[in-house]
């Protein structure tokens, strides 16, 4: 078991067969000679992380990129010299990118079934054949919806059997799906597992490409995994934990280290008291100390985002206390929050931790633009440059030059600016969400760093990560949160990580 | 009905808004229900409904078009000299030519857009300038009155002498907005093309990608508007039988400003035929009810466009919870 | 020689380098097409012109870059004049004294900045499209001021007020000094006070911008706001420098200020552009209205030659970035 398995696919005929598949661009190796391979029927996952080569294979399989020289290509036993988008369709293959590629405004029934509406001639338009065709498909999946509602008005689970639906009308055989559970909570997790598993049930493969794979690992029977372009190996999913996959993805072994330490004699800082929030949270009781590290773990919909949110100042809780340095706080928005010393590290980078396109400078003073000021209360240049400069040295980014966009930078340097532009704040509370989401292996051990150099420092941290092995190894205390409420607490020095991730996919 | 409701909410607060103004002014004026006013009120509001019509399926497919009105006036003389060119034409030629130089006239701003990826709202206003600075050049501003007289004949559909002796005209423009109305409403409405502008509108980048061929949609989108605008500008010259260069310049913010009432969405994937006939009627209708309640003429528009501010602030806050539905990932 | 270069941009940026370039061209080809380019009337009658469209491009750029759209400035620049008139004419016309200018002033500045005010509060609020309510509220004060005036013109108004459209103060025309204030504080604003930075971070991301604790209501409130203010400094002007007022004068600078905004390289998306490179693209389309003036065409040739030099420049542009991005 977890040991690679050599011929897995014995005398079925595969869904899908690539061997020694090169793609390099410019003279970067995206992918070295990688084979995958997945059966009919079968739910697979494609593990690895960001730019281990998972999207650069998808968009070989279907057509969007042509493979160097030497790739063997075989899609339902038929041998392929080369494919394209459109062969690749019509061979039965599709894939659900993580952002759907759905019309918000458009109803259920036109979402599922555009297919009928494509061509340049223009033809009469059959509603009453695509509204047919996509309650059809709707019937086959097992799931009731409205056909004429518009698709903003659905759940984020149901976008996405409306997207699967679209690709079941259009005979898929097997099915890529980009990251689809990173935006659902627990249940439609499970509404759209329990979809996947009949999928499967009727001969339609469907692969997960993902790198948080808790859910996945679940239903899946077999795992693919990719590390730096090239085949780590394929596994058998049975017994298979998430620290080990980890482990196979990251190429880094997280047994050494368990940071924790006695935190329980310091001051409070964060005190929660019976923090409830309707359809959120429940109940919740927490403690944090200066320079206590309390993760918070659990599966995707557990709340922790949203618990996170109501500290900040994001969302009102609905009952329940916050209180901050022994002081009831109550705010009003998140300023409120930030002036009263806490900061939150977003997990949505893209759209909520930094101005994307704005400069790297601009985006560390943002929160702090007071402390920067000139006696005329003008922006002062020289102190702006001053405090950039510092945070940049103290948390050693690596960047071209300040007035850089900030998309210009890796994700970890990125993670590395929404750190300095909190920590410029001077906060007392500083909430990691996912810290190190879309940030490589190596720069995921700086950040980490960062983060136990500012609890030594006094300062009180609330990690929510979804990824075991790193609230473990660099927690003081690890909570588990399900269903909106704290369900265990463990204290990695006398328990292992097997026990927790028994516990939290229990 | 219940679809439409739900799918078209501002077109059905619209309707109902609409509905109420005419009771209202049905009961406080004894003219604004006579057969005479309702014809003139159509009459008079047949060209900008032309031109809303063209409009909307801009807005649909995303885009904005500021270009439009002006782009009518540069049709008008052109059809002016062409028409004489081959001898004075008939309504068959006129529409032709109208039609097809309004459609060039769109297909401009579309190939500005979608080659050199400049967004609509700069590369319309960069047109808007320069038809209307090109036009005001070439003719110095002179106005046209030696037209063909087919085309200023004023053509009566239907007419009926009401009991006080008045004549109550439905006129040619009426029949042309009718046309105009209906083949919009069958493109967007019942035709794959239409389908996939509001698609296209929705979610560019999901629409490219389910396979829709992205210039083919902006050249439909503004060659549309622009052949509408062309037939509008004809129209309008059979409505006050001369030609001036600067006769419709500021009508395409007040015709925006209509079909967005309507319930046409700027940002795309929203809008219909029906909303753009709400949205310019009722501006119609208010405008004539505040003349029969004899409130100074020069009030109108004061009153107008705060009933459009108004308005937008309104449906705007019904509509919080679709803007933070897009701003997730769909 | 690519050292100086290099200085130079980093002092002003490429923007305003390719359009100082460009500029000096415009000037060089007209001065040689027409002696009468380069004298001392021309360059005067160009200081004049400038300030009007150039404040009220300041009034559309700052709602640009935060992604908006302000289609009222002239509009609240009309009625701002018009409350200016009518206190004038309360107090006695052409014998008004200087306090009621004052006092008008002060009244003409409160309206247009209520103006935007009332469209910033709308727009960040409750959340309406810019170019809606900005297009609604165009709408709303047209119809105010026509039905004020009727539609006619107001004059008759004290001596003093001609110097502000019309005179100098040391060798430099009045209304000019004034949008070079003007300018010079929208510049300070932008790109030192903690309003514009925010104004830049929510024309960019105001979803981020909120999370880092930015007010982004209050913020887009105060750039609509200041924009009618603006607006109204215009209308002043406006006022002194045609001896009247009336409703829709200006009317075609609508959409000239946006050409303008557009043309100094200002983001059509928002969160990027700067006061300089807009006052030369001003600069650049004044020269090229009083140029072919000169030659012998109209204003309406130079809109067009304005509107095809905005095609002309975004089309550069593409192929630009086309070849920047072609370098990696």
């Amino acid at each position: 078991m977890n040991q690679p398995l050599d011929n897995p696919s014995g005398q079925v005929v595969p869904a899908i067969r690539v061997r020694h598949v090169t793609k390099t661009f410019g003279g970067v190796t995206a992918l070295d000679d990688v084979s995958f391979e997945v059966l009919p029927g079968e739910v697979h996952c494609l593990a690895g992380e960001n730019g281990c080569g998972k999207s650069t294979i998808i968009k070989i399989i279907t057509g969007v990129y042509q493979p160097d020289a030497g790739a063997e290509i075989e899609i339902f036993g038929q041998k392929l010299s080369a494919i394209t988008p459109t062969i690749s369709r019509k061979l039965g293959i599709d894939v659900i990118w993580q952002d759907l590629a759905l019309f918000p405004l458009m109803s259920v029934a036109e979402n599922i079934a555009f297919e009928g509406m494509l061509g340049n001639v223009p033809r009469i338009a059959r509603h009453a054949t695509l509204r047919k065709k996509a309650a059809e498909v709707l019937t086959r999946l097992g799931v009731d919806l409205d056909l004429e509602a518009p698709l903003h008005t659905l759940s984020v689970a149901e976008r996405q059997i409306v997207a699967v639906g679209r690709a079941l009308v259009g005979d898929a055989r097997l099915v890529f799906m980009d990251e689809p559970t990173a935006s659902l909570t627990q249940s439609e997790t499970e509404k759209l597992l329990a979809i996947v598993a009949k999928l499967s049930s009727e001969g339609v493969a469907v692969v997960f490409v993902s790198h948080r794979l808790a859910e996945v690992l679940k239903i899946s029977s077999r795992v693919t995994v990719l590390r730096d372009g090239r085949l780590v190996g394929v596994y058998d999913t049975d017994g298979m934990t998430q620290s080990h996959l980890t482990e196979l993805m990251t190429g880094h072994t997280f047994d050494s280290v368990v940071a924790a330490q006695d935190r329980s004699k310091a001051p409070v800082v964060l005190q929660v008291k019976n923090l409830t929030r309707e359809g959120e949270f429940n109940n919740i009781d927490l403690t944090v100390r200066q320079g206590e590290v309390v993760g918070i773990t659990g599966l995707i919909g557990a709340g922790r985002t949203e618990l996170g949110h109501a500290l900040f100042g994001m969302t009102k809780p609905g009952s329940g206390e916050i209180i901050l340095n022994g002081a009831p706080v109550r705010f009003r928005s998140n300023r409120d929050a930030i002036n009263s010393g806490v900061a939150y590290v977003s997990e949505d980078r893209l759209t909520l931790g930094l101005v994307q396109p704005q400069s790297i400078a601009d985006n560390i003073v943002l929160p702090v633009l007071d402390s920067i000021l000139d006696r005329f209360g003008l922006i002062s240049s020289s102190k702006k440059d001053k405090t950039v400069r510092s945070w940049i040295d103290d948390l050693a980014v690596k960047i071209g030059e300040p007035t850089d966009p900030v998309t210009t930078l890796s994700g970890g340097n990125q993670q590395r600016i929404v750190l300095a532009k909190w920590l410029a704040t001077k906060p007392k509370l500083l909430i990691l969400d996912a810290p190190t989401v879309g940030v490589d292996v190596g720069a995921r051990a700086g950040i980490f760093e960062i983060v136990r150099k500012l609890a030594d420092q006094g300062l009180a941290i609330l990690m929510i990560s979804d990824e075991i092995p790193e609230a473990y190894f660099n927690s003081d205390r690890v909570i588990h949160m399900a269903g909106g409420e704290f369900i265990g607490e463990y204290d990695p020095r006398s328990t292992t990580i097997s026990e927790i991730e028994g516990a939290v996919f229990a | 009905m219940r679809n439409f409701f739900r799918n078209n909410p501002t077109e059905a607060i619209l309707l109902v808004v609409l509905a109420i103004v005419c009771v209202g002014l049905s009961i406080g004026t004894d003219q604004f229900l006579t057969l005479v006013n309702l014809a003139n009120l159509l009459n008079a509001s047949a060209i900008n409904i032309i031109f809303a019509v063209g409009l909307v399926v801009v807005l649909i497919a995303g885009g904005i078009d500021i270009s439009f009105a002006v782009a009518a006036s540069v049709v008008q003389y052109v059809t002016v000299y062409a028409l004489g060119y081959i001898g004075g034409g008939n309504w068959f030629w006129g529409f032709m030519i109208a039609g097809s130089l309004g459609i060039g006239l769109g297909l401009i701003n579309a190939f500005l857009i979608h080659y050199f990826r400049i967004i609509s709202i700069v590369v319309t206003i960069a047109t808007f300038n320069a038809f209307f600075g090109l036009l005001m050049f070439i003719t110095s501003g002179r106005y046209l009155y030696n037209l063909p007289d087919w085309w200023t004949t004023r053509i009566i559909l239907v007419e009926h002498q009401t009991t006080s002796g008045q004549w109550a005209e439905l006129t040619a423009p009426v029949a042309v907005m009718l046309i105009a109305s209906f083949a919009t409403w069958f493109l967007i409405r019942f035709t794959t093309t239409g389908r996939q502008l509001y698609a296209f509108g929705d979610n560019p980048e999901g629409a490219r990608r389910v396979g829709i061929n992205i210039a083919a949609m902006q050249a439909i989108a503004f060659g549309w508007a622009g052949m509408m605008a062309g037939i509008a500008g004809l129209m309008q010259v059979n409505f006050v039988q001369e030609v001036v260069p600067n006769a419709l310049i500021g009508r395409e913010l007040d015709v925006l400003a209509a079909v967005v009432l309507g319930g046409a969405r700027l940002g795309g994937g929203r809008g219909s035929v029906i909303g753009c006939i709400l949205g310019v009627m009722l501006i119609a209708i208010i405008q004539n009810g505040l003349n029969l309640l004899g409130i100074s003429p020069f009030a109108f528009k004061m009153i107008v466009g705060a009933f459009i501010l108004a308005a937008i602030s309104l449906s705007n806050m019904s509509f919080s919870s679709l803007s933070f539905a897009r701003k997730g990932r769909v | 020689m690519t050292k100086t270069y290099q200085k130079l941009r980093d002092l002003f940026g490429a923007e305003v380098l390719g359009l100082a370039l460009f500029l000096i061209a415009v000037i060089v080809v007209f001065g040689v097409l027409s002696p009468r380019f380069l004298s001392g009337a021309n360059v005067g009658s160009i200081a004049f012109q400038l300030p009007e469209l150039g404040l009220l491009t300041l009034a559309m750029l700052v709602p640009i870059l935060t992604g908006g759209l302000n289609l009222a400035i002239t509009f609240t620049a009309n009625i701002s004049g018009l409350t200016l008139a009518w206190v004038l004419q309360m107090n006695g016309g052409v014998d008004a004294p200087t306090s009621a200018f004052v006092i008008g002033v002060i009244a003409a500045i409160s309206v247009g900045t209520l103006a935007g005010f009332v469209m910033g509060v709308v727009i960040a609020y409750i959340g309406a499209h810019p170019i809606l309510v900005s297009l609604a509220m165009m709408i709303f004060l047209r119809g105010l001021g026509e039905f004020l005036t009727h539609g006619g013109d107001i004059s008759g108004f004290p001596e003093y007020v001609q110097p502000i459209g019309h005179g100098y103060f040391v060798g430099i025309p009045i209304p000019l000094l004034i949008f070079i204030v003007g300018a010079i504080v929208w510049h300070v604003m932008l790109s030192r006070t903690r309003h514009g930075f925010a104004a830049y971070m929510v024309g960019s991301n105001i979803q981020a911008a909120g999370y880092s604790g930015i007010h982004t209501k209050r913020t887009l409130t105060l750039v609509y706001t200041l924009s009618g203010t603006m607006c109204a400094i215009a209308g002043i002007i406006m006022l002194s420098r045609f001896n009247s007022v009336r409703v829709g004068h200006g009317e075609a600078y609508i959409l000239i200020t946006v050409l303008a905004c557009f043309l100094g390289g200002v983001d059509p998306f928002g969160g990027f552009g700067r006061v300089m490179p807009v006052v030369l693209a001003l600069i650049i389309l004044q020269v090229l209205s009083s140029g072919l003036n000169l030659l012998g065409a109209n204003q309406h040739l130079a809109t067009a030659v304005w509107g095809l030099f905005l095609i002309g420049v975004m089309v550069i542009r593409w192929f630009w970035h086309r070849f920047a991005q072609k370098q990696y």
